[in-house]
């Protein structure tokens, strides 16, 4: 009690300030004034599960405090966990196939005609980001922030600033931003050296012979790779009832790209694997998106569709089908669909495998993930207000991922099995916001 | 001089586009006492920005193509 007279004690000298400096502000409501001071928060923790592969647990943090009319703090923390398989590159075989562990400790052994897994991954990652926007004036408003990511092998560092400024009664509001990002890759086990073949232990006759093989296919130190992002926006109000946005964005990167945890199977005239080599990816990649949404607001809910282009000089495209439709059911309760179609080609040096008795590429990877691939999304997600604008939501997802052959002839036994599954994926969520 | 020319008139195409575009813009929207509808919370464009933080960092893992929404930055090393 004691608490809320203070804060209206505040609110009423703010106002009264406010009102010196712009007679117009008297018409504020005090309890406007003091709720533009308080906090917001958003906190969700996320499951998502691969079919036999990767699982992960995400718990993320958003906390906004307003400071007056002109000035946002925009915090965020996440922490997200991983562990389980991930697909290696290699192709799957009619025997059983052993491969040396990222580490270089241990090996791993997989199924006559399985997808090759490694099941090396467990990681505990960590990302803190700060936003600050300040309006300038009624025309002009800037955004400025920082943002770290940290894991075992992986850390990221990165600055954003942007201008937006808004014309026409507030309807048009352009937007120019701008990021710089600063990894750093230190890899388990160290770098592999560009299309090494993997040493495996059944070669050699001591643990020490191994040890030296191993250590030829590694290089010292860490990598890093420097990313630069510029955006441009329009939102533009369309009618009262919908509104557009449309981005253009480029981005230049910059350094280390390759998966240091793929390979590649060489394999003979008879799809028989001879040898797994280390992937390796060019060191730059200029790439283009643009980006179009239209989002309308309804009697009884609101609607999105939006689409994305995207292109790189790696010749990888990909274009982005994407709704969310929100029904109230009530006026505190709230269903929601979410549909995602994702269509990709190929990067130019993407390939399923190498054959032995052709020469070396450059470069080369067969990791799925910059191959051909359709992907959907389904997802349903229910949220109910509370009182005291505290909200609550339920969300269930189900995501597909279909890589398909960019072409290649599949030779010998490699046709016998499936060389390109399909990863299916739950993601369930829960979010709180007051 | 014919590439000079097809520069010209490619730059004059991409200006009247773009003069056109923001007469267009002018003409659009509402008046400010008309925006109750686009001023509604869930209007907003950032209106669940942990859904999409959340999904921008799976679809990044697990995709070639990232970002276009917002500035995509650089990352994790995600698998």
């Amino acid at each position: 009690m004691q608490l809320t007279q203070k804060r209206n004690i505040a609110g009423a000298i703010a106002m009264a300030s406010c009102s010196l400096i712009n007679p117009s502000a008297q018409a504020t409501d005090l309890n406007d004034i003091v709720k533009s001071d308080d906090w917001k928060v958003d906190a969700a923790i996320m499951y998502y599960g691969e079919q036999d592969r990767v699982q992960a647990a995400e718990v993320i943090g958003n906390v906004q405090k307003s400071f007056g009319d002109s000035s946002l703090l925009d915090m965020k923390l996440v922490v997200d966990s991983l562990t389980g398989a991930s697909a290696s590159g290699a192709v799957a075989q009619d025997s059983s196939q052993t491969f040396t562990r990222p580490s270089g400790n241990g090996e791993y052994t997989v199924n006559a005609g399985e997808t090759p897994l490694d099941d090396t991954f467990h990681d505990t990652r960590v990302q803190l980001s700060a936003n600050w926007m300040e309006v300038l004036n009624p025309d002009w408003t800037l955004n400025v922030g920082l943002n770290g990511s940290t894991e075992f092998d992986y850390l990221s560092l990165g600055l954003n600033a942007g201008l937006e400024r808004s014309f026409n009664k507030n309807n048009t509001i352009v937007a120019l931003s701008g990021a710089f990002t600063q990894d750093t890759i230190d890899a388990v086990g160290g770098r592999p050296v560009a299309l090494s073949e993997m040493a495996l232990r059944s070669q050699y006759d001591t643990e020490a012979a191994f040890q030296a093989a191993f250590d030829d296919t590694r290089q010292a130190g860490t990598d890093d790779k420097q990313t630069i992002d510029l955006m441009l926006g329009v939102t533009q109000n369309i009618n009262r009832y919908w509104l557009m946005q449309a981005n253009y964005g480029i981005s230049n990167v910059s350094g280390y790209m390759t998966d240091p945890y793929k390979v590649l199977s060489q394999v003979d005239n008879s799809g028989t694997t001879q040898t797994y080599l280390y992937e390796n990816r060019p060191e730059d990649r200029l790439k283009h998106s643009v980006f179009v949404m239209a989002k309308g607001a309804l009697d009884s809910g609101v609607v999105d569709f939006s689409y994305r282009y995207s292109t790189d000089d790696w010749d990888i495209s990909s274009h982005t089908l994407e709704t969310h439709y929100r029904y109230y059911l009530s006026p505190s309760i709230y269903a929601q669909i979410h549909l995602r179609y994702y269509q990709q080609q190929a990067a130019n040096f993407y390939q399923p495998f190498l054959l032995a008795d052709e020469p070396l590429p450059e470069f080369a990877s067969a990791d799925y993930r910059i191959g051909d691939m359709t992907a959907y999304t389904v997802g349903l997600k229910f949220g109910q207000r509370l009182s005291g604008g505290h909200e609550l939501s339920y969300r269930l997802e189900y995501y597909q991922q279909n890589p398909e052959n960019n072409g290649t002839e599949l030779v010998g036994q490699l046709s016998q099995f499936e060389q390109f599954p399909a990863v299916k994926a739950i993601v369930a969520q829960v979010s709180y916001s007051f | 001089m014919k590439n000079n020319l097809i520069r010209f008139n490619i730059k004059a195409g991409l200006a009247i586009v773009i003069l056109t575009g923001l007469s267009a813009c002018s003409t659009l929207g509402v008046e400010p006492w008309e925006k109750d509808q686009l001023a509604r919370a869930d209007m907003a464009l950032d209106s669940e920005k942990l859904d999409m933080a959340l999904d921008d960092h799976i679809y990044f893992s697990k995709e070639g193509t990232s970002g276009g929404r917002s500035l995509a930055g650089g990352g994790c090393g995600c698998n």
